[in-house]
């Protein structure tokens, strides 16, 4: 679904009026996702994510190295509106990307614009509220909604877009927790039924733990890749860069490093109670006896 | 320090969208607290910190600040913003200055400071904030995020408040950044004895920071206490949609599963002795 190839992005910096410098914000980044995985891109402030997820869908294009999506190279300009039709983003701050007066019409607003028939955006309009759950709000302004509800209105309106990929850049920052599981429970709905790719930028380690594949990124390089028992394994790479990982995976790494025998990584809380108690209960305890 | 006793209000009074946003709240604040104020959007949050200041004017309902009720028609308003000091959501939204040093300035000039007195005021602020006399004179737009939101913290600071209020000062920062900002935070409540009022979603960092919670929902105060007593009401806070810590979900978990804990734990830490102690006693830990 996305190929990227020794991709190099460098953004230029104006000292002064006339004086100039360039920044390299991403460096060698090669990167394939399979077409329906769900793909969690951690990483710090500056790190290179977003800048990342705007050469997805052509707002950025490489200095170097290559971006294809489905097969085209993001460079060919007679692919662009293809390319942009099947990568859809959603960024951190719902009230920033919302434009229409009614839920329905601001979903309405991809289609519309990419010329198809009344009925056809009307369908795809219904089909993306009832995805996202708020098609009995089809009629309310956008702007009574709460934050979660707002951001899964901006999912919906990427979603009429028809695109086989989403982009989402931090889309929980701003939102209180009962509105976080809303929209990550949509996220993991779209992609484990729908089969949308999924890219997820987040500074929460908690909503990873489900990606099929987790990229690690440092001063615009990918420092790791894989699956979140690998990334987990070893939290000493997560600390190093200063990220968080789960309270539990965290308490599991400190209780083996006092001799408890843990099996890690823990990566969520049933799986922590479950090892809790298989030691509490179980023979492994006695051989210490 | 301050008190607030059965605050109303209620937005666009008369109207078809009249709603009551604030219902009979009382609590205090003391010097050197640490509050976290959580409930879910919508609940009222961003509206009663407007009262602490006197942004918002209750319907009904007093607030008292070092004795002196803020509604008096001869209380001077502009002496409680000095005192009391908010900071917005993204607070780096509002830096406009041409230099850094303006920006922080630009507060105590207009409570009246001379020029030296703010210049002295807002370079110890920044001092305090990590952002070194290299920076006094670049454009605070040239700056990274959390160097921004470090900057338009110390614009508030610079104003010598006795109570900084925060809504969710770490949206949006990575956890580095948010870890910096909160140990920032904590470090002028000590050095300065100041209360700190912290709105967030995030309970994990309430739990970790603040030694007081109080939860509103739905415009009334539901619930108040220490971090423990508030947090280890795990049913209740899910009830009325909130979260609580996920190490506090957990070990709320071993206990229903049997494991002889007194209460479910509120920080990684606790949980790590909590569960040393317990399998020590088990008989089977060294």
């Amino acid at each position: 679904m996305i190929n990227i190839k020794n991709l190099v992005h460098r953004y230029t910096i104006w000292e002064s009026d006339t004086k100039k410098s360039k920044k390299t914000v991403l460096d060698d980044v090669t990167l394939d996702i399979s077409p329906g995985q769900m793909v969690a891109v951690l990483g710090p402030n500056g790190s290179g994510k977003s800048t990342l997820a705007k050469h997805l869908n052509v707002l950025l294009l490489p200095d170097e190295g290559t971006v294809w999506i489905d097969g085209k190279d993001t460079k060919d300009v007679s692919a662009l509106w293809n390319i942009r039709s099947n990568v859809g983003m959603v960024f951190q701050n719902p009230d920033n990307q919302i434009v229409g007066t009614s839920v329905e019409e601001d979903v309405a607003f991809g289609p519309e614009n990419k010329n198809l028939p009344s009925e056809v955006i009307q369908e795809r309009v219904a089909d993306s509220l009832r995805a996202v759950g708020l098609l009995h709000k089809r009629k309310s302004s956008p702007f009574r909604l709460s934050g979660g509800q707002k951001q899964r209105v901006a999912i919906a309106g990427a979603l009429a877009g028809a695109p086989k990929c989403i982009v989402l850049d931090e889309p929980t920052a701003m939102l209180d927790p009962a509105a976080r599981k809303e929209v990550i429970n949509v996220i993991n709905r779209l992609n484990k039924e729908a089969g949308i790719t999924i890219i997820l930028i987040t500074h929460h380690t908690d909503e990873v733990v489900g990606a099929d594949k987790i990229i690690l990124m440092n001063q615009g390089h990918i420092i790791r890749e894989g699956t979140p028992e690998e990334l987990f394994d070893d939290i000493s790479i997560l600390k190093a860069v200063k990220m968080d990982v789960p309270q539990v995976t965290e308490l599991a790494w400190r209780l083996k490093s006092r001799g408890v025998p843990i099996r890690t990584p823990v990566l969520t809380e049933d799986q922590f109670a479950a090892e809790m108690m298989r030691i509490y209960n179980g023979d492994t305890i006695r051989e210490d006896c | 320090m301050m008190k607030v006793e059965h605050l109303k209000f209620t937005y666009a009074k008369k109207t078809v969208d009249e709603c009551r946003v604030l219902n009979d709240i009382s609590f205090s604040v003391q010097e050197g607290e640490f509050i976290g104020l959580i409930g879910s959007s919508g609940s009222g949050k961003t509206t009663l910190i407007k009262h602490l200041n006197g942004l918002l004017k209750a319907d009904s309902g007093t607030v008292y600040f070092q004795g002196q009720n803020i509604y008096d028609k001869k209380y001077i308003l502009s002496k409680l913003r000095k005192e009391v000091g908010l900071v917005f959501q993204y607070p780096e939204q509002q830096l406009f200055g041409k230099t850094v040093l303006a920006d922080v300035c630009f507060g105590p000039l207009n409570l009246g400071m001379t020029k030296e007195e703010a210049e002295k005021s807002a370079k110890e602020c920044l001092e305090l904030v990590g952002i070194g006399e290299a920076y006094y004179y670049t454009s605070p737009f040239d700056l990274s995020g959390g160097q921004k939101r470090c900057v338009a913290i110390a614009g508030i600071l610079a104003m010598q408040p006795k109570i900084l209020v925060m809504d969710e000062p770490a949206a949006g920062l990575d956890p580095e950044t948010k870890y910096m900002v909160f140990e920032l935070v904590e470090k002028i409540r000590k050095t300065r004895n100041i209360a700190i009022v912290l709105v967030s979603h995030h309970m994990e960092d309430v739990a970790r920071y603040a030694n007081k919670v109080l939860v509103l929902h739905k415009g009334e105060l539901v619930l108040s206490g220490t971090t423990e007593e508030v947090f280890t009401k795990t049913d209740f806070l899910r009830q009325i949609g909130m979260d609580v810590p996920q190490i506090t979900s957990v070990t709320e978990k071993l206990i229903q599963a049997g494991v002889p804990m007194t209460a479910p734990a509120t920080s990684v830490k606790e949980a790590e002795d909590m569960i040393m102690k317990v399998l020590r006693e088990r008989g089977g830990m060294k």
